[in-house]
């Protein structure tokens, strides 16, 4: 292993700002002479503006202008424009409403955007925001799956009846219905899982900046994706070609999702940048997020498991319903769908998958990706359905498992629902996870605990995601509206430091960190001598952004391709330097080499020689040492793997304590374990969040109950254990790294692993089911219910 | 109706004239330019402001800027001293404590004031110290880690 290399636990470059106070956020960056903008949000659910008087405002100290939705209406601005179209089963296109960045007459969730004030100061046009008039007629909103899908129930949409945006399905209906006919047992769920918010650390936050010199834009956003928000942005809603717009996304404090979508901000403060000619700069306060970032997760899902009498896997039939919000975010439709039930075979080698997924719009924030989004859903829903399964038919949870996982030597393995696996041990991962979490010695532990009056549980989920969306054809075939390829730059300077651009971008994950790694791998320069540029348009030659732990399995391989031109390059030069024949030429520890001699030439050598051609091969070969890669994957990658969960109970009050969690997971080849590590234990604490503390919660009216963080309960320090985690490893076949993807594998394989121990510890109150969250109360009015 | 405010930020007299409805933190990050200091939240729950108000740790969003009148103020861009980072924040790089790097300078600024009162903290004093610190990446392991860590080395430099 190269020191600093693939595989090695380098600190992270990116600490140093950070640790310092040095980073630079959206809402760290100020432009001369900018105008704060602050939004005025719909207090509705649902309501008809009947009128809009914004004199009192425009006319307030400090105010340059008001704009509403008729104003951007007026000038021609277009909706925000969903990335993902899902075909009905019956054929037809699903319900795309329009979504103006201001509301125009009809405001559809409480937050929908009304009307933005620009002032001097943030203060003044906060003030102002409470001088605009806003008169509503109170329309019936549905908040909820069940109300949006109850007869006769208001529409968000007309065009859109039943409140059903799509009606799709996968798989084969007709196998699944044998595979039933013949099933020695059935086993059924029902099965909620519970709608979050992503509440990264950092509110989001834009600034639009036109130049009217240049007739140029530039918006710095909280972006998980600058290239994705130019486009969208650019081309469908406000009409700035690519060469005018440049889109900067700096050091962005988390996403995990949220940050992915284009949001109305990002084109209402670019928009209105030009009206005034003057920067402006938004930033969200936290209640603000609550009620304009997306949403993620809420479905109901009806799910049934046809068993041979040995416990054999034969069939499985889902029935979904996903709560999409009032409008389309970015790529809403795709998370329920082609995120969530092509993963419903799980590691199973279940022949028959039929699920049919219905689309439902609400009077709600919008929902669309978070963390894992639609593989956490798939695999709650598959988990605790073996679960049951297990206690329905009297065979152990984990020897269930077993005797369907599909095995070492069945792959490439083709699902009934799809994805065609390329390779995995599932079992390894089981028995990681087992000897790590000291499985065998569960039943001792459950002892202590009812020594001490509590309730010890043990609960375990295996899980496969597929990440890395691809190839960009079948993407498109399957709905998308974008191509989901990575691109990456390799510029080696002149004295052979080197630059990389990268479409990928970074927002904890610490790219600078690993892609310099694999930059130090494939040229031997040294990592102090190694830079990583993301996020800026201008810079950047092109990308798809982060999300769906696809920047080292999509991003990252780009790179590597980039590399690989660089190292054929250079080793012509060193052919040309060393008079030899390229073929000749071994590329070793930043060493070019005549094989079998001791003639070579330095790395830095080859670069200086390609920026000062005196000596070089110029009838043959450009000068310069800079090349780009577009990467486009042959298939997702599919990490998997195995999460064993321990909680205690006390009756008395309901609390679930976490006692130990171990993850045993296979992301394939590792470039810094720390890293992976760190994303792992991220990941399981919103698993677990997901299964014990957070709920978003709307009351029947459409008002959102909890839109702050003292109503929505994230996990803190002191809710949570020391996770162990470890990996075994199967190298993805189809990429030159063998990576495969760790962002999201922790919030998909631990929500199943938490409620199967909460479970599995009330089992002697013969309780079979708990709904996530697991709080305190829900705990401990089932117990009262199993003894009252 | 604006005010004069006068303090010491990071051992150098700082003022600047804001509104007397001005948090400590607007005033920190827009007036004094010193944006190592973060919002997260508007109900002092995340912790991402905490600064040392008088040697104690506090939320600069949850006090007006006037309150501050006269006190020391030091922000995350105060600890290191000539161009060295202070231990505790070796240990938050040495331990992979931070992953977006948005919550740490609170983190840090109430890390240190844990060590000031509790030289030695254990595991569930520190997770409990910071629960009033939120941080959506790291699963908090790492920060405990790097918490106890950065503890020791000050012990060790004292």
């Amino acid at each position: 292993m190269t020191e600093n290399g693939i595989g090695a636990a380098v600190r992270r470059k990116e600490d140093h700002r950070f640790i310092t106070g040095k980073g630079q956020y959206v809402d760290d960056i100020n432009r001369p002479n900018q105008l704060y903008a602050v939004i005025l949000r719909s207090p509705l659910a649902h309501g008809k503006i009947k009128s809009l008087e914004t004199d009192a405002a425009k006319a307030a100290p400090g105010v340059v202008a008001v704009f509403t939705g008729a104003d951007m209406a007026a000038a021609g601005v277009g909706g925000l424009p969903c990335g993902w179209g899902i075909t009905s089963s019956d054929g037809s296109p699903m319900a795309e409403p329009g979504h103006p960045p201001l509301a125009v007459d009809v405001v559809h969730h409480v937050g929908d955007q009304v009307a933005v004030v620009l002032a001097e100061t943030k203060a003044a046009a906060r003030d102002a925001v409470e001088l605009i008039e806003v008169d509503y007629d109170d329309l019936p909103a549905v908040a909820s799956l069940d109300a949006a899908g109850a007869e006769g129930a208001p529409l968000v949409w007309d065009d859109a009846p039943g409140n059903i945006c799509f009606d799709w399905e996968i798989g084969d209906a007709a196998a699944t219905d044998a595979a039933f006919a013949k099933a020695a047992q059935v086993v059924s769920i029902d099965i909620v899982n519970n709608r979050l918010i992503a509440n990264a650390m950092e509110p989001r936050a834009a600034i639009g900046d036109y130049d009217s010199g240049k007739d140029e834009y530039t918006l710095f956003t909280t972006s998980q994706n600058p290239h994705v928000i130019r486009m969208l942005m650019g081309a469908f809603v406000l009409g700035i070609p690519e060469h005018k717009l440049r889109v900067v996304s700096p050091d962005v404090g988390g996403g995990f999702g949220s940050k992915i979508f284009h949001y109305a901000e990002e084109a209402i403060v670019t928009w209105a940048s030009k009206q005034v000619d003057r920067p402006v700069k938004w930033t969200a306060d936290r209640s603000e997020s609550f009620i304009s970032d997306a949403h993620g997760r809420d479905h109901v899902s009806h799910a049934e498991l046809a068993l041979s009498e040995d416990g054999e896997f034969l069939g499985l039939r889902v029935d979904t319903r996903a709560n999409l919000g009032a409008y389309l975010s970015t790529f809403g439709p795709a998370v329920p769908t082609i995120l969530y039930a092509t993963l419903l075979a799980g590691t199973y080698k279940t022949p028959a998958i039929h699920a049919r997924v219905r689309g439902m719009f609400t009077h709600t924030v919008p929902v669309d990706a978070y963390r894992g989004a639609g593989r956490p859903e798939a695999s709650y829903l598959l988990e605790r359905l073996v679960d049951r399964a297990a206690k329905v038919t009297g065979i152990d949870p984990i020897e269930l498992r077993r005797r369907n996982f599909i095995k070492p030597d069945e792959f490439p393995y083709q699902t009934p629902v799809a994805l065609e696996y390329d390779i995995g041990d599932y079992d390894a991962a089981v028995d990681k996870a087992l000897e790590l979490a000291d499985y065998d010695n569960f039943a001792q532990r459950r002892e202590e605990s009812a020594s001490r009056g509590k309730l010890r549980g043990v609960g375990i989920a295996t899980y496969i995601e597929a990440c890395g969306i691809a190839p960009s054809n079948v993407a498109g075939a399957l709905g998308a509206r974008a191509g989901l390829y990575e691109a990456g730059t390799v510029r080696v300077n002149p004295t052979g430091s080197v630059s990389v651009f990268t479409g990928s971008h970074s927002h904890g994950q610490g790219h600078e960190t690993t892609f310099a790694q694999l930059v130090t791998e494939a040229l031997g320069v040294d990592f102090d001598n190694v830079s990583i540029v993301h996020g800026d348009t201008a810079k950047v030659p092109f990308g798809m952004g982060t999300y769906g732990s696809r920047s080292a399995a999509v991003g990252g391989v780009a790179l590597m391709n980039a590399l690989e031109k660089i190292r054929t390059k250079s080793r012509k030069i060193a052919a040309h330097l060393l008079e030899a024949s390229a073929e000749d030429i071994e590329f070793k520890d930043g060493k070019l080499t005549v094989v079998g001699t001791d003639r070579s030439v330095a790395f830095g050598d080859v670069a200086m020689a390609a920026y000062v051609p005196h000596n070089y091969p110029l009838d043959t070969l450009e000068p310069g040492l800079e090349e780009t890669a577009f990467y486009d994957p042959k298939n997702f990658t599919f990490p998997a793997g195995c999460h064993i969960c321990e909680v205690e109970i006390d009756p008395d009050t309901g609390v679930v304590d976490v006692v130990s969690f171990t993850a045993a997971d296979d992301f394939g080849r590792i470039i810094n374990p720390m890293i992976v590590e760190g994303q792992v234990h991220g990941g399981v604490t919103q698993g677990i969040g997901q299964a014990l503390y957070e709920q978003c919660v709307y009351d029947d009216s459409g008002q959102l109950l909890s839109g702050s963080m003292m109503d929505y309960c994230l996990p803190r320090a002191d809710n949570l254990p020391n996770f162990a985690v470890t990996t075994n490893v199967t190298p993805c076949t189809h990429n030159v790294l063998g990576v495969k993807g760790c962002g999201e594998a922790g919030a998909i394989g631990t929500p199943p692993a938490v409620i199967n121990a909460v479970v599995n510890a009330l089992s002697e109150y013969k309780i079979d089911d708990m709904p996530m969250p697991a709080t305190p109360e829900r705990v401990w009015q089932a117990i009262q219910s199993a003894t009252n | 109706m604006t005010t004069k405010v006068s303090f010491t930020l990071n051992g150098e007299a700082v003022s600047a004239e804001v509104d007397s409805r001005t948090l400590l933190v607007e005033m920190i990050r827009e007036n004094l330019g010193k944006t190592g200091t973060h919002v997260g939240c508007d109900t002092s729950q995340c912790g991402a402001c905490v600064i040392h108000l008088d040697g104690r740790s506090v939320k600069s969003c949850t006090m007006l800027a006037v309150q501050a009148e006269g006190a020391d103020v030091a922000t995350i861009e105060g600890v290191a001293t000539n161009g060295k980072l202070h231990p505790m924040q070796e240990a938050f790089r040495e331990h992979h404590g931070l992953q977006c790097g948005y919550c740490t300078p609170g983190m840090i600024m109430s890390s240190l004031d844990l060590v000031k009162q509790n030289p030695d903290p254990d595991e569930k004093q520190i997770r409990e110290w910071l629960e009033g610190n939120l941080c959506r990446c790291t699963g908090y392991q790492n920060i405990v880690r790097a918490v106890k860590a950065g503890a020791q080395a000050m012990r060790a430099d004292d």
